[in-house]
């Protein structure tokens, strides 16, 4: 299905078809956050099995790092490259105007209109350059959500060395408890972005290779 | 003839079997995408096994790893301020009971005879004579309440009363342009510390717990506190202490622990 709109964007730059879908930076900096964050959740898992706070633990076969100490290691090596390409991505995607491109507008009827034509199953993938107003809120949400895992694990390590950080976020105990749930809603994305991706593939082309995919 | 030479099958018809395998292969690669996904899918799948079969084995990604944790030894030895203070808190927060903790089991806590402890003192220090509880006690005493945080994440809130470490090391003339300080317990523990915290103001050589002397659980006769470290670089039981420049390691630090162990 065809939006007017993306038919004459399309027709207006004739050349938008030989430019990447997403710059090559994007991409790289893309995996590189997709692996950060996988050697960060499965050995986060490991690390709270060794005092877990709320009735269940996670099962040690899906957990990375083999014990304790070894999954410290692992979580406190990806938190550097985590951290890194956070910061190159954030740099570049404000310097090059893309996040306001992108990501804005986003309104309250923009996101009510997507949301039902998604579930009605209606919704327009024909210009990939351009997220709708749900696409835009669910990243706009994992970056923050990023960002409060970034700081309340800030905390964790060093609650005495950042004293403002820890009251902002409640304290050392609380601070526990917030980079779980912020852990959570992260693997939350992941599960419907993948959802997601399974059902346009052509996404995962334009992410590789950043050419538009094949239309099924 | 080569024995191991496949025989050509007469029955076959060449031509037919490569058409249809054309057309197999030609529906197959009709959708790139979801094909690439499925590609992608698997290996993503295949990297997920991977943390069930411990990539930490591999003694490459072990080193690299190390290196990182050194490296992050001396991020933690920058970040640290000798002025910034761990919080205390009122006694009504105390955690009562105050956790057991070691690499051993609660029915396995040494029991050190006061009548015969001496704390030996060696390394780069003047004054290398060995050390009685009451001549301890008999120096400035320090209280605090403050939270204990274990590497496994839980934390407890506690009160120990002793002498600042710092007056102790400036009472036996350690050098304290020296980078360590290193720590042997009776109970086979040992670890070791960056100079800079045993200086800090709240590094006690901690010799009561709720005022009263150390329980042995708690790792009479004396343990190291300190509030800007995780539990494990905080010894019990100590018998001998030292002041060197080689780095003496510890018992969990030697074994993956981050050596610098700070909060």
């Amino acid at each position: 299905m065809h939006s007017p709109s993306a038919t004459a964007a399309a027709s207006a730059t004739p050349s938008a078809g030989r430019q990447p879908i997403h710059p090559g930076w994007l991409r790289a900096c893309h995996w590189i956050n997709a692996l950060a964050v996988l050697v960060l959740v499965t050995s986060g898992w490991r690390i709270y099995n060794a005092s877990p706070f709320f009735p269940f633990g996670i099962p040690n076969g899906i957990t990375l790092g083999g014990w304790l100490g070894g999954a410290i290691q692992w979580h406190f090596a990806a938190m550097w490259l985590l951290v890194a390409n956070g910061l190159v991505y954030l740099v570049l995607n404000i310097a090059s105007g893309r996040l306001f491109r992108k990501f804005f507008p986003l309104s309250a009827s923009g996101l009510w209109h997507d949301a039902m034509a998604a579930l009605q199953g209606k919704l327009s993938h024909a210009n990939p350059r351009q997220y709708n107003h749900v696409q835009r809120l669910a990243y706009l949400f994992v970056m923050l959500d990023t960002l409060l895992l970034v700081l309340s694990g800030l905390v964790l390590w060093k609650s005495v060395q950042f004293p403002v950080l820890r009251e902002l976020l409640g304290g050392y105990e609380f601070s526990r408890r917030i980079h779980f749930v912020a852990m959570a809603a992260l693997v939350a994305f992941v599960g419907v972005h993948l959802v997601m991706v399974a059902l346009v593939p052509r996404t995962l082309i334009s992410m590789l290779s950043g050419r538009a995919g094949q239309k099924p | 003839m080569n024995p191991r030479q496949r025989p050509t099958l007469q029955t076959v018809d060449a031509e037919a079997a490569l058409a249809e395998a054309r057309r197999l292969i030609g529906r197959k690669i009709e959708q790139p995408a979801r094909r690439a996904f499925l590609t992608r899918s698997l290996t993503l799948g295949g990297l997920s096994l991977l943390t069930g079969c411990g990539v930490s084995d591999h003694e490459g990604v072990e080193a690299a790893l190390g290196a990182i944790s050194r490296f992050n030894d001396k991020v933690q030895g920058f970040i640290f301020d000798p002025a910034q203070l761990a919080p205390t808190y009122p006694a009504s927060m105390i955690t009562q009971p105050f956790p057991f903790n070691a690499y051993y089991g609660e029915d396995e806590v040494r029991e050190v005879d006061e009548a015969g402890y001496r704390l030996e003192v060696t390394g780069l220090v003047a004054d290398k004579r060995r050390w009685t509880l009451p001549e301890l006690r008999a120096m400035e005493q320090n209280d605090q309440i403050t939270r204990h945080i274990c590497v496994e994440g839980w934390s407890a809130i506690g009160h120990w009363g002793g002498v600042r470490f710092a007056d102790f090391l400036r009472r036996v003339g350690a050098d304290t342009s020296a980078k360590y300080v290193g720590f042997k317990c009776a109970d086979d523990y040992f670890t070791s510390i960056d100079m800079p915290t045993a200086l800090h103001p709240q590094t006690l050589l901690a010799l009561n717990y709720a005022g009263q002397p150390l329980p042995p659980k708690y790792g009479f006769p004396m343990k190291l506190r300190m509030p800007t470290k995780l539990g494990y670089k905080n010894p019990k039981h100590i018998q001998a202490i030292f002041v060197t420049n080689t780095n003496p390691g510890g018992y969990w630090e030697d074994q993956g622990y981050n050596w610098f162990g700070g909060s």
